[in-house]
């Protein structure tokens, strides 16, 4: 007994040590309170959010569990790969950096599909920091970063299930079994399934609204733990494997693959992971502490859509070494380390080779300066040679500031480059009938120079206490400037996609306004405003960027009934989105049915969750996503004709499915 | 076992076992510090700061302790105590002055003992 307490007390403080390096020390600490946390204490924007915060939505995968918070845009899964794509401060995934305890897990690519990769049951905890970033994790990050802690071995229950089946016939089971084998080893084994067995067409266009698919996803991991020693460490083993179907409901794979006698799609994926983290802190001094990770991964996608057939694998190493210490005292923090990364990329575009080998190894520095009253600072550094970026510095810094009590002043501003994969990221284009033409320049990937961007923010947030509850109000300004882009042109024509070097300006300004309070005991309200301005210099036209409302507004409300001493508790949540107009494609040069108009409608999706819990060890869970039945009126373009030069299944903007209804539970053994 | 549990305690909560070791560079101690609010905190830290050879100083509002890591070759536990009196704020061995303590923050006046 006092043996498992004084390992839960160590795991606590490792734990703390080992954000240490995030700067994420205040709120974790707090983890257990509250189900999305923002601290007054932390240098950078960061939000905390718990494995409560997932439990609000249908939330199935990592890609879904941000549907309650209103810093990360989620857009609609388009037809054809019903995946769901994130946005930060108006910038898709690509400009953000997404790790998985603190090691780059959606990159390269698997960027399209790999928040679909990660099970909702399997998190412990998402941090999203909004801006620059730490330079401790990389270079790549632009607009934000969110890391996923996953469930610690030495913290798991023995024994978790979670079923869930929705009415667009999707069925997910996931099961975890934990095991602690001596005072020092602790083993989970995580073990998830899903698939969409059923045909959907609701807007009987003839094609299928979400595709078919089949994931098993396994994660086994290991925790050692001593105590005594100071040295805490993991092994992660993960095996992938996921399958899609989509098109028209005709198609049959294996008849007419390839043909043009139905049009269809299939992607799929097989990917393994290896990790391992080790962390170290001298057991007099707390203060410091050494951390080594390495990473192995592959990463297999073979699909096509229609006639057009893309491949690609990425086999990846990646190893960070990094100390934390202090200078005269703890006011004064530094960490330090050394990082290698490696890429190789076998990508065939139809018969085009474009493959390729990556490796870049970097050093950083960071320091942090804590007044422990009411101002920090992070400037941070980081020098990298890659053989295609070259040698280049990343400059990023945040800064705090309290100038009263509950109030909190942030700035930020770093630097942030990257190579974009331009078939992976926009590989829903595939789905239609448009050419890809890029204006090669000589650059070193794909023809094209590397992505450089600068971003810069501003953020204000005061809690207060009013007629004896808690809320917060505040605002955030960003704005990312970039130097050089990638960018993607879809307003010369429907038949079309041009990529090119940015000539000229292209910028993303973002605005939020949030409001949140405790209306009544146990009655909490959120509400966000969002503006965007997101705009740049294409070849003929100075445009907004397609796709991306400028006006959004967000609302939650949850409700929980007073936990019962036997553990019985309702808890009830309801959200909305509103979106304005959104830019659409150029499609006027299509005849009459096949064109879309300059801008989508503006609409709104609600959903709604009630959970039931029984008790410590049983809930079960309803819910309803867009219960306003909203749907996009058309989904896909030319889909009378899909071998035709109108066909095009990636404009979307809205839901296609309309209204989806789904059931859960949740079983645990403690 | 028992050795693992207070190797632990001594880890977390910083009782000195070390003390009688000369010349330590991160001793460890915990003293009680009097204080009211977490503007206590930030006062009580930064007069620990204060000192040259503190490394870390973290007083809870909770159990009113002041856990510290301290260079003994720089500094001395006396010397902590004497800056956290001048802040305002009593320790067992070195109470502060009624000036010092007339100057706390309403807030901060804590009950005297």
């Amino acid at each position: 007994m006092k043996k498992q307490i004084s390992i839960l007390l160590l795991l606590l403080f490792c734990s703390i040590n080992f954000y240490s390096q995030d700067t994420l020390k205040e709120i974790k600490v707090q983890s257990a309170q509250k189900s999305l946390q923002k601290s007054l204490k932390l240098t950078a924007n960061t939000t905390l959010l718990s494995s409560k915060e997932l439990l609000k939505a249908a939330c199935c995968n990592l890609a879904e569990s941000f549907e309650t918070n209103p810093s990360i845009d989620v857009n609609f899964s388009d037809a054809l790969t019903g995946t769901k794509q994130i946005k930060m401060l108006g910038l898709t995934s690509p400009y953000l950096m997404i790790t998985e305890e603190n090691i780059p897990s959606v990159r390269g690519a698997s960027q399209a599909y790999g928040m679909s990769f990660i099970p909702g049951t399997w998190v412990e905890s998402i941090q999203i920091t909004k801006g620059a970033g730490s330079v401790v994790n990389g270079y790549e990050s632009i607009s934000g970063q969110i890391n996923t802690e996953l469930i610690k071995p030495i913290k798991d229950i023995p024994f978790f299930l979670n079923a869930y089946g929705s009415s667009d016939s999707r069925i997910e089971l996931n099961t975890h079994f934990n095991r602690k084998i001596s005072d020092k080893w602790a083993t989970s084994l995580f073990v998830h399934g899903n698939t969409r067995v059923s045909k959907n067409d609701m807007n009987n266009d003839g094609f299928l609204d979400n595709p078919l698919a089949k994931q098993v996803n396994v994660l086994n991991r290991w925790q050692y733990t001593n105590a005594k020693k100071g040295w805490v460490s993991f092994i992660n083993f993960r095996y992938m494997n996921d399958k899609k179907q989509s098109g028209e409901l005709n198609f049959n794979p294996n008849r007419d693959k390839l043909t043009t006698n139905y049009w269809g799609s299939e992607i799929n994926t097989e990917r393994i992971d290896i990790s391992t983290k080790i962390n170290y802190i001298f057991p007099n001094m707390p203060f410091q502490s050494f951390s080594f990770q390495n990473a192995f991964n592959s990463h297999n996608q073979e699909s096509y859509f229609g006639l057009n057939q893309y491949n690609i694998k990425q086999q990846s190493y990646y190893s960070n070494l990094i100390f934390n210490s202090i200078i005269d005292n703890t006011m004064h923090k530094f960490s330090s380390g050394l990082n290698f990364m490696h890429d190789k990329y076998n990508e065939f575009v139809n018969v085009t080779d474009y493959s390729r080998v990556d490796n870049s190894a970097g050093a950083f520095f960071e320091y942090t300066y804590d007044n422990v009253d009411d101002f920090s600072i992070i400037l941070g550094g980081r020098v990298d040679n890659h053989n295609r970026l070259g040698t280049f510095l990343t400059p990023r810094l945040h800064v705090r500031y309290n100038p009263w009590e509950k109030g909190v002043l942030r700035f930020s501003a770093g630097r942030g480059k990257r190579s974009a994969n331009i078939f992976a990221e926009n590989q829903q284009l595939f789905g239609s009938s448009r050419n890809f033409e890029i204006v090669n320049t000589g650059g070193k990937v794909y023809g094209l120079n590397p992505e450089i961007a600068w971003n810069y923010g501003l953020s204000f947030t005061q809690k207060f206490l009013l007629l004896n509850r808690n809320g917060d109000f505040g605002f955030d300004f960003y704005r990312t400037d970039f130097q050089n882009q990638v960018v993607v042109d879809l307003y010369q024509g429907p038949q079309q996609v041009v990529f090119y070097n940015l000539n000229g300006k292209s910028f993303a300004n973002s605005l939020q306004i949030e409001f949140n309070y405790e209306l009544a005991k146990q009655l909490n309200i959120r509400t966000a405003y969002k503006y965007y301005d997101i705009q740049t210099d294409y070849q003929y036209v100075t445009q907004e960027r397609p796709l991306q409302a400028k006006h959004r507004f967000f609302g939650n409300l949850e409700y929980q009934t007073h936990l019962l001493d036997d553990g019985k508790q309702w808890k009830f949540d309801f959200t909305i989105n509103w979106l304005g107009k959104q830019r659409l494609p150029a499609t006027i040069s299509n005849s009459g049915l096949d064109s879309m108009p300059d801008f989508s409608p503006s609409f709104s999706v609600m959903n709604m969750q009630v959970t039931r819990i029984f008790s410590s060890i049983f809930e079960i869970y309803v819910g309803g996503e867009n219960i306003g039945n909203y749907k996009q009126q058309k989904a896909i373009l030319g889909s009378d004709n899909p071998f035709g030069t109108t066909f095009d299944t990636s404009i979307v903007y809205a839901p296609i499915f309309g209204q989806m209804y789904y059931a859960g539970l949740r079983f645990k053994v403690k | 076992m028992k050795n693992l549990f207070l190797t632990a305690v001594v880890f977390l909560a910083g009782f000195s076992m070390q003390a009688q070791e000369k010349s330590n560079k991160n001793a460890k101690y915990t003293i009680e510090v009097n204080g009211n609010c977490e503007m206590c905190q930030s006062r009580i830290q930064k007069a620990a700061y204060s000192v040259s050879g503190v490394k870390s100083a973290t007083w809870s509002f909770e159990t009113h302790e002041l856990n510290l890591i301290l260079n003994e070759e720089k500094a001395t536990l006396l010397t902590v105590k004497t800056a956290i009196a001048k802040a305002g704020y009593d320790t067992d061995e070195v109470k502060s002055t009624v000036e010092s303590y007339d100057n706390l923050p309403g807030c901060c006046q804590y009950e005297r003992k």
